[in-house]
C-alpha cells in the first residue's frame, strides 16, 4: 500500500466523522450489535481460522478469544448510554455561581494495529473500545495470522459501516504507510521494539498512543503452598498425556521463525541438563511440548528475554523475600504472580513489585475480569483498556465550565489595588471575615 | 554544563529503589515543605516575577501563588484517600475474587517547565508527581532566569534533596536530559519534537460572542482572561473573538470601555499590564500588527514601547484568515475578531482549525450553547475539580487535583483468589462437556450452567 492510498483511507474516515454519524447513539449501538452477530453466527468459521492460523484447540478459541468479544460487546451496549453521560462536578467558591462538568467526547480517526496470538480478540476488542466511544476506526490485524486476518477483513466489510470502519490487511509496507499519516490515537499490541516504531511515527502528529506490549512475567510461588516440581510434571501429564507434542489440545508455535527462536533457547550451553520435564519438539508440526527447566543460570538467553512459547524456567532462591528483590531488577512486566498464603508476603509484593496488573494465587485471570484496566506499565506498555477503560481509552474527557451574567467579582478586574487584592486573598482562604472586611474597606 | 546532569536520572533512580518516596510520610513531608515555600517567600516570589515578566503584584499572587498553595493544601488533605487501593465490584468469570486497582508511582519523572507562570507551572507538576510518590528532575525555563534561579534556591532548601532535584538550563541541559530514561516526562510549552506523555501545549482559543447578552459583564471577562492574565501570554488566554457581522461594533465599543476602565487612557503607563517576556516575542508580535494584511484593522490600541517591552491591548477587527494573526497561536495582547453572517456558522469556523486548548462562549440561547459543547472539540478549563489538559495538537494528559496525581500514577489491578472454587473445566484435556459449560458460564444464564453441570 503506498501512503497515498493510506492517506486516501485516513482522509475519508475523517470526513465520514466530520459528519457527526459515528458520535450518535444509534450509530455506535448498530455496529456494536453488528459486531455481536458476527460472534454469535461465524463461530465456526473463526474456530477454523484459529486452528488453522495457531493450531488453537476449539475450546481455548471459544473461551478465550470467541466467548471474550461477545461478552465485551454485550457490555459496551449494556454500558453505552450510561458512560456517554457528562459527568457532574462539584464546583468550588472560586467560580460560584457556576456548574460544570466533564463531558465525553471521541477523539475522531482511530488506528488500531493488532497481533497474531489472540488475533480475533486483540482486532475486535480494541475496535469495541473506539466504537462506542464514537469513533470512525482502521484497523490492520497481523499479517502473520493470515487467514484470520482474511476472515476479519470478509466478515467486518459484510456486517460494519464500511465508510466509518475499515480493515487494511498487510505487512511491513503496509503499516508503515498506514503510520505516516495523522490518526487521533493509535493503538498498538506487540513487542517493545515495534512499540517505539509506533510511538516515534504518532510523535510526529503528537498522536497519543496506547501500547500493549509484553516482558518477563513472573510467578513467585511460596514454600507452604505445596507446589513442587513434581506437581506440576503430574498435572501436566493430567492434562496432555503422555505425548504432549501429539496432543490435539496444546496449540502449535505460530511459524518457523518463532519455532527456531524457542529450540535455540533450549540449545543454550548454559541450560544443558537443567531440563526436567519435556523438552520434545516436532519440526514439522512446529509443536514443542510443555518444558520445564529447573535452576536456570541468571544469564542463559532463557532469562534474558520474553519467552512466549511453551517453556517455563525456576529461578530458585535461599529465602522467598529475596524474589523481591530479583523481579525489580529486571524490567517491569505486563503481569506478575503470587501463590501463598502468607498475607505479609503478599502486601509486600503488591506493594513493591511494580507491574501492568497482578493476580494473587492465580495467573491470567486479571485479564478476564472487565472491572479492572488491563496494560503495561514501563517497557510492558502505556495506557490501559477493557470494559470502560476501553471507552475511556478513546475519549477526550472535555471540562466544562458554565457561568450565568450574574456573580461578579469586580475584584479580579484592573486597575488593581490593596482592597482588591486583599477580598481576593480572602476569597481563595474561603475567609469570609476577611472578606467582609476587605468589602468595607476596613 | 553543571555536574551531574547527564547522570541525573539514574543518581534518582537508586532512591526511588530505596522505596524513600513512596512512604506516605515522606510525601506529606515534602508537600508541607513546598507548603512553606508559597506560605513564607510570597515576597521573594513576587519580586522575581516582576524581574522576569513585570507581573503585576494582583496577578502574582492571585494566579501563581495561590494557584500553588492551593494545590498543596488539597494534594495534604486528599493524599490519604488518592492513595488507598480503589475496590473493584468482580463477576461471575472470576468468582470467588477480590479485585482492586493500586496506585503506585511510576518511578522517576522529568518536568520541562515554561515561562509565563514559571512559578505555578513547575510548583504544580511538581505537587502531582511528589503525592503519587516520584523521585522528581525539574527543569524551569531559562526564559525566565529570576523564576528559575529563586525555585533552585527554595527548593534546595526546603526539600529532600536526593530525591528531587532542579537543573537549571537552556537547549544543551534539557537535551541532556531527554536523552536519559525516565518514567514520564510532564512538559508544558509550544509543541516540538517530544515523545513524551502529558504535553500541556497551546492552541488558539476563540471566544463566540452571540448577541443578546450582557455585553459589559462579557467584555469585562474577556478582558480578564487575555490582558489581565499575562497580557495574553497564557495558554488558555482568548486569541481570537467570532462575532456576528451586526453585533461586532457593539462589542468593540464594550471592550473600549471596559480596557479605559482597567488600564486608563494610556494603557502603556498602567502598572497592571505585564510586559512582554522578552524583545524576540515583542518582534514576532508587532510582525503580525505590521503585516500588511490587517492595516487598518486596528480598532482599539496598536501603541507600543520598545524600551519597556510594551505593547497596549489591541483589537483588530474583520481581520482576514490568511493574515499571519489568525495562523498562529497570538501568545500576546493581541485581540483580533472575525466576523460571521450568522453566529452559527462560528462553530464551522472554529472546527476547520486545530483542536484548541480551550475554547468559550458567551451566550444566552440553550440550543446555541449545547450545539458548542456537543461539536467544539478542546482541551479543558481551569477549575480544579475539573482536569485540565489539551487534546489533539493543544496536547495529551491533564492535571489538576486528583488529575495531578493519576497523571504521575500507574493504576495496577490487582485480583486475588483463594485456592477453593477451582473451575477444572478450565483445564485440558478439553472436552465437549467441558467447552459447553464454559459457554453456559460465559453466557451468566443459568439454566445452561445447570443443564452443562448435569451433561444435558
Amino acid at each position: 500500500m503506498a501512503a497515498v492510498e493510506a492517506e486516501g483511507v485516513a482522509e475519508e474516515l475523517r470526513s465520514t466523522y466530520a459528519t457527526g454519524k459515528t458520535k450518535t447513539f444509534e450509530w455506535r449501538a448498530s455496529q456494536l450489535k453488528a459486531l455481536l452477530k458476527i460472534v454469535t453466527h461465524h463461530e465456526k468459521e473463526i474456530v477454523e481460522a484459529l486452528r488453522c492460523d495457531l493450531n488453537k484447540p476449539e475450546l481455548e478459541a471459544v473461551v478465550y478469544e470467541i466467548a471474550a468479544v461477545a461478552s465485551s460487546c454485550k457490555l459496551a451496549l449494556k454500558e453505552l448510554y450510561h458512560w456517554m453521560k457528562p459527568q457532574k462536578v462539584k464546583t468550588s467558591l472560586l467560580s460560584f455561581p457556576s456548574s460544570a462538568e466533564i463531558v465525553t467526547e471521541p477523539l475522531g480517526v482511530i488506528l488500531v494495529i493488532s497481533t497474531w496470538n489472540y488475533p480475533f480478540f486483540l482486532s475486535l476488542d480494541p475496535l469495541i473500545g473506539a466504537i462506542a466511544a464514537g469513533n470512525a476506526v482502521v484497523l490492520k490485524p497481523s499479517e502473520v495470522a493470515p487467514a484470520t486476518s482474511s476472515l476479519l477483513s470478509k466478515l467486518l466489510g459484510e456486517y460494519l459501516d464500511i465508510s466509518a470502519v475499515k480493515v487494511i490487511e498487510g505487512a511491513v509496507p503496509e503499516t508503515t504507510a498506514l503510520l505516516e499519516q495523522k490518526w487521533d490515537k493509535i493503538f498498538y499490541t506487540g513487542n517493545g521494539k515495534v512499540g517505539r516504531i509506533v510511538l516515534a511515527a504518532a510523535a510526529k502528529h503528537l498522536t497519543p498512543v496506547v501500547l500493549e506490549l509484553g516482558g518477563k512475567s513472573p510467578v513467585v510461588v511460596d514454600a507452604n503452598i505445596n507446589l513442587k516440581v513434581d506437581a506440576l510434571s503430574a498435572e501436566l501429564q493430567k492434562f496432555y498425556g503422555k505425548d504432549p507434542v501429539g496432543c490435539k489440545d496444546l496449540s502449535s508455535i505460530i511459524n518457523s521463525h518463532h519455532f527456531d527462536r524457542l529450540t535455540k533457547l533450549l540449545e543454550d550451553q548454559k541450560v544443558s541438563g537443567k531440563i526436567v520435564y519435556g523438552g520434545q519438539r516436532d519440526k514439522t508440526n512446529l509443536k514443542i511440548a510443555p518444558t520445564i527447566l529447573l535452576d536456570v543460570p541468571r544469564d542463559s538467553l532463557i532469562m534474558n528475554e520474553e519467552i512466549f512459547g511453551p517453556l517455563l524456567p525456576i529461578i530458585t532462591v535461599n529465602k522467598i523475600e529475596d524474589c523481591l528483590g530479583f523481579i525489580n531488577a529486571k524490567e517491569k512486566p505486563l503481569a506478575a504472580y503470587l501463590f501463598t498464603n502468607d498475607k505479609k508476603l503478599k502486601e509486600e509484593f503488591i506493594r513493591n513489585v511494580s507491574a501492568g496488573g497482578m493476580t494473587i494465587n492465580d495467573t491470567v485471570l486479571h485479564f478476564a475480569e472487565s472491572g479492572l484496566p488491563f496494560g503495561g506499565v514501563g517497557e510492558s506498555g502505556m495506557g490501559a483498556y477493557h470494559g470502560k477503560f476501553s471507552f475511556d481509552a478513546f475519549s477526550h474527557k472535555k471540562a466544562v465550565l458554565q457561568r450565568g451574567f450574574g456573580g461578579e467579582v469586580a475584584a479580579r478586574y484592573p486597575p488593581y489595588d490593596s482592597g482588591k487584592s486583599r477580598f481576593l486573598r480572602a476569597l481563595l482562604e474561603g475567609n469570609v471575615v476577611g472578606m467582609i472586611r476587605a468589602l468595607i474597606g476596613w | 554544563m553543571a555536574i551531574g546532569v547527564e547522570t541525573v536520572a539514574e543518581d534518582l533512580r537508586s532512591v526511588y529503589s530505596s522505596g524513600k518516596t513512596k512512604g506516605l510520610e515522606w510525601r506529606v513531608s515534602q508537600l508541607k515543605a513546598l507548603l512553606k515555600i508559597t506560605t513564607h517567600h510570597e515576597k521573594e516570589i513576587t519580586e522575581a516575577l516582576r524581574s522576569d515578566l513585570n507581573k503585576p503584584e494582583l496577578e502574582a499572587f492571585l494566579h501563581e501563588i495561590a494557584g500553588a498553595t492551593s494545590a498543596c493544601k488539597l494534594a495534604l488533605k486528599e493524599l490519604r484517600r488518592w492513595t488507598r487501593p480503589e475496590k473493584v465490584k468482580t463477576s461471575m468469570t472470576t468468582y470467588p475474587s477480590s479485585a482492586e486497582i493500586v496506585s503506585e508511582p511510576l518511578g522517576v519523572v522529568l518536568v520541562i517547565s515554561t515561562w509565563n507562570y514559571p512559578f505555578l507551572l513547575s510548583i504544580e507538576p511538581l505537587i502531582g508527581a511528589i503525592a503519587a510518590g516520584n523521585a522528581v528532575v525539574l527543569k524551569p525555563s531559562e526564559v525566565a532566569p529570576a523564576t528559575s534561579s529563586l525555585l533552585s534556591k527554595l527548593l534546595r532548601e526546603y526539600l529532600d534533596v536526593s530525591a528531587v532535584k532542579v537543573v537549571e538550563g537552556g537547549v544543551p541541559e534539557t537535551t541532556a536530559l531527554l536523552e536519559q530514561k525516565w518514567d514520564k516526562i510532564f512538559y508544558t510549552a509550544a509543541a516540538k519534537h517530544l515523545t513524551p506523555v502529558v504535553l500541556e501545549l497551546g492552541g488558539k482559543c476563540p471566544v463566540v460572542v452571540d448577541s443578546n447578552i450582557d455585553l459589559k459583564v462579557a467584555a469585562r471577562r474577556i478582558i480578564s482572561g487575555k490582558w489581565a492574565c499575562n497580557s495574553g501570554q497564557t495558554c488558555v488566554s482568548p486569541d481570537y473573538i467570532v462575532t456576528t457581522k451586526e453585533y461586532a461594533l457593539k462589542l468593540v465599543d464594550a471592550l473600549s470601555c471596559e480596557l479605559e476602565n482597567f488600564y486608563g487612557k494610556d494603557p502603556l503607563l498602567s502598572n497592571d499590564l505585564s510586559s512582554i517576556i522578552n524583545s524576540r516575542h515583542f518582534d514576532r508580535l508587532t510582525k503580525l500588527l505590521d503585516d500588511e494584511k490587517v492595516s487598518g484593522k486596528v480598532v482599539i490600541g496598536g501603541k507600543r514601547d520598545r524600551d519597556k517591552l510594551k505593547i497596549a491591548p489591541t483589537v483588530l477587527l474583520d481581520v482576514s484568515q490568511d493574515s499571519l494573526v489568525m495562523n498562529e497561536e497570538i501568545f500576546g495582547p493581541l485581540l483580533p475578531i472575525v466576523t460571521v453572517a450568522k453566529i452559527e456558522e462560528s462553530i464551522g469556523l472554529i472546527n476547520t482549525k486545530e483542536k484548541p486548548l480551550a475554547a468559550y462562549m458567551f451566550t444566552n440561547d440553550k440550543k446555541l450553547k449545547e450545539e458548542f459543547i456537543r461539536s467544539v472539540s478542546a482541551g479543558g478549563i481551569l477549575e480544579h475539580t475539573l482536569p485540565f489538559g489539551g487534546v489533539g495538537e493543544s496536547g495529551m494528559g491533564a492535571y489538576h487535583g486528583k488529575y495531578s496525581f493519576d497523571a504521575f500514577s500507574h493504576k495496577k489491578p490487582v485480583l486475588q483468589r483463594g485456592f477453593n472454587g477451582d473451575v477444572a473445566a478450565r483445564y485440558p484435556p478439553y472436552t465437549p462437556w467441558k467447552l459447553k459449560f464454559l459457554k453456559a458460564m460465559l453466557s451468566g444464564n443459568i439454566l445452561s450452567i445447570l443443564r452443562a453441570l448435569i451433561g444435558w
